[in-house]
């Protein structure tokens, strides 16, 4: 009888204890979320070749080195990109820079011939990043010295246009020195290609709806045939070339025949996809998938 | 017609996971690429001691214990076998990160004397020198970081479910990976008291 007592009085105890808690247990897990955490900053997407997120530079200044940088990219084919950040704490800015160069990927791929110049400003400290191919000629010292001697000077005096415009002159200077392969053109079979990657999806649904309504109404043999036969043109026009068109033409017809259709449900969640650019190019400027390794050099002023 | 439909998903079916081994090589291959890329950068750094202490010697050449201690951690950073099997072998791998480590700490202490001879400081050579030590230190950290990565993926690949059965058929292991107590030890910087 006792033991039941005491076990309803700890029981009642516990109960008046646990409202106690429920504040600060409530507390605790909204401290778990992660808005509470000591946030890494975001790298920012790469839409252009100058992304200024402090507002330092004024638009024809960031117009101005936008069509310097556009420029060497299509004498030289290397990808310079600019980024000012405001800081880059929690983390250096050398980890910050590989984060950075790792996702916005400057430079063309196989070649790595992209480089980044990162300004975070209220850190007062700079680097510049350098992708595997320009090593050679913008190694750790070269980029120390161009640094250190013209972009150094220059934001300690206020210019940070100046002294973005110097570095950038040398950093361009010297990995015109570097041998690289030339810039290619944008060929129209290229585009091509692109375009029917990006078609694929959304033209296998199609050919098997298409090929489930025709077989309902010319049978299993006439319908996979008129299937076949239009998938196979269509891919062909797409400029993929008459072996793959055939290989698509006979695919088509075995799948309408065997009355695989792509039923209603399938076609619906497709209307997205061809929101994307076809081909590429344009007017955004996107990396070339450039590798980095962590090469470069920082500096503070 | 269903027999031809039941055919093609079996043969898609044999497209499939395969238990996670083709995973398993995957994974493998990319922790050997990155191993021999963290070997490269180390071996890079080693590369350039001797420039440096020749350098340092000029300005400094008393500064005999600082110059010996980069001198011998080095010899030692090259005694210790640095192959690409050093992954499978933990001792090994520990015995090469300590190695390593001891010369980052006396690489370390020698910038920290440098600080106290404005005239090596202010050498070209020298200041060269110490740009590409510091590019190299960074290229070194990336390097660790990937290959942390891949052996991260491996690892969860072969503790998972269903993966760990086909772990266990073949023989495989979760691979050692650098460790943080080296870590804690290396990252203390050293404290430049100017005192002026």
């Amino acid at each position: 009888m006792t033991i039941a007592f005491a076990a309803f009085s700890g029981f009642i105890r516990l109960k008046s204890l646990m409202r106690h808690l429920v504040a600060p247990v409530v507390l605790c897990f909204a401290l778990m979320l992660p808005g509470f955490a000591a946030a890494e900053v975001p790298v920012p997407p790469l839409k252009a070749r100058v992304t200024d997120l402090t507002r330092t530079l004024g638009a024809e200044q960031l117009a101005a080195l936008d069509s310097r940088l556009q420029a060497f990219e299509a004498s030289k084919g290397s990808q310079i990109a600019i980024l000012i950040v405001p800081t880059t704490q929690p983390e250096d800015i050398a980890q910050f820079g590989i984060r950075v160069a790792e996702q916005w990927k400057l430079g063309r791929k196989g070649v790595d011939d992209g480089a980044l110049l990162l300004v975070a400003k209220d850190d007062r400290t700079l680097r510049i990043e350098v992708g595997y191919g320009l090593e050679g000629a913008l190694n750790d010292a070269t980029a120390k010295r161009i640094i250190e001697e013209f972009i150094v000077p220059r934001f300690r005096q206020g210019d940070f246009y100046g002294g973005i415009e110097a570095g950038l002159a040398r950093m361009q200077a010297v990995i015109e020195g570097e041998p690289l392969p030339p810039p290619a053109a944008r060929s129209d079979k290229a585009a091509g290609l692109g375009q029917l990657e990006q078609a694929l999806p959304m033209l296998a649904f199609g050919a098997l709806f298409l090929g489930g309504v025709l077989r309902s109404i010319l049978g299993s043999f006439f319908g996979g045939l008129v299937t076949g036969g239009l998938a196979a043109g269509l891919v062909w026009l797409l400029g993929a070339g008459l072996l793959f068109a055939l290989i698509a033409g006979v695919v088509v017809f075995l799948l309408t025949a065997a009355g695989v259709s792509g039923g209603g449900h399938g076609t619906g969640g497709r209307g997205g996809y061809s929101g994307g650019s076809f081909g590429g190019g344009g007017g955004g400027f996107s990396g070339g998938g450039g590798g980095f390794g962590g090469g470069g050099a920082s500096g503070r002023w | 017609m269903r027999k031809f439909l039941t055919f093609v998903l079996l043969l898609s079916s044999l497209q499939l996971s395969g238990c996670g081994y083709n995973t398993f090589q995957t994974q493998d291959e990319e922790i050997k690429a990155t191993w021999g890329e963290v070997l490269n950068q180390y071996q890079r750094r080693a590369d350039l001691v001797p420039n440096l202490v020749s350098t340092v010697k000029g300005y400094a050449a008393h500064e005999k214990e600082v110059l010996e201690s980069v001198t011998a951690s080095r010899a030692k950073v090259g005694g210790v076998q640095a192959t690409p099997e050093l992954v499978n072998d933990p001792q090994a791998f520990a015995r090469f990160q300590s190695a390593q480590g001891e010369l980052t700490s006396a690489l370390s202490r020698l910038l920290v004397v440098a600080e106290n001879y404005p005239q090596l400081k202010a050498d070209a050579n020298f200041r060269d020198l110490q740009a590409q030590l510091e590019g190299t230190e960074n290229r070194i950290t990336v390097a660790r970081n990937r290959y942390i990565q891949a052996v991260k993926s491996y690892n969860v690949t072969v503790r998972s479910f269903p993966s760990n059965l086909t772990a266990i058929v073949f023989g495989y292991e979760t691979r050692p990976s650098f460790a943080v107590e080296d870590e804690k030890a290396i990252s203390t910087a050293p404290k430049v008291d100017f005192g002026k």
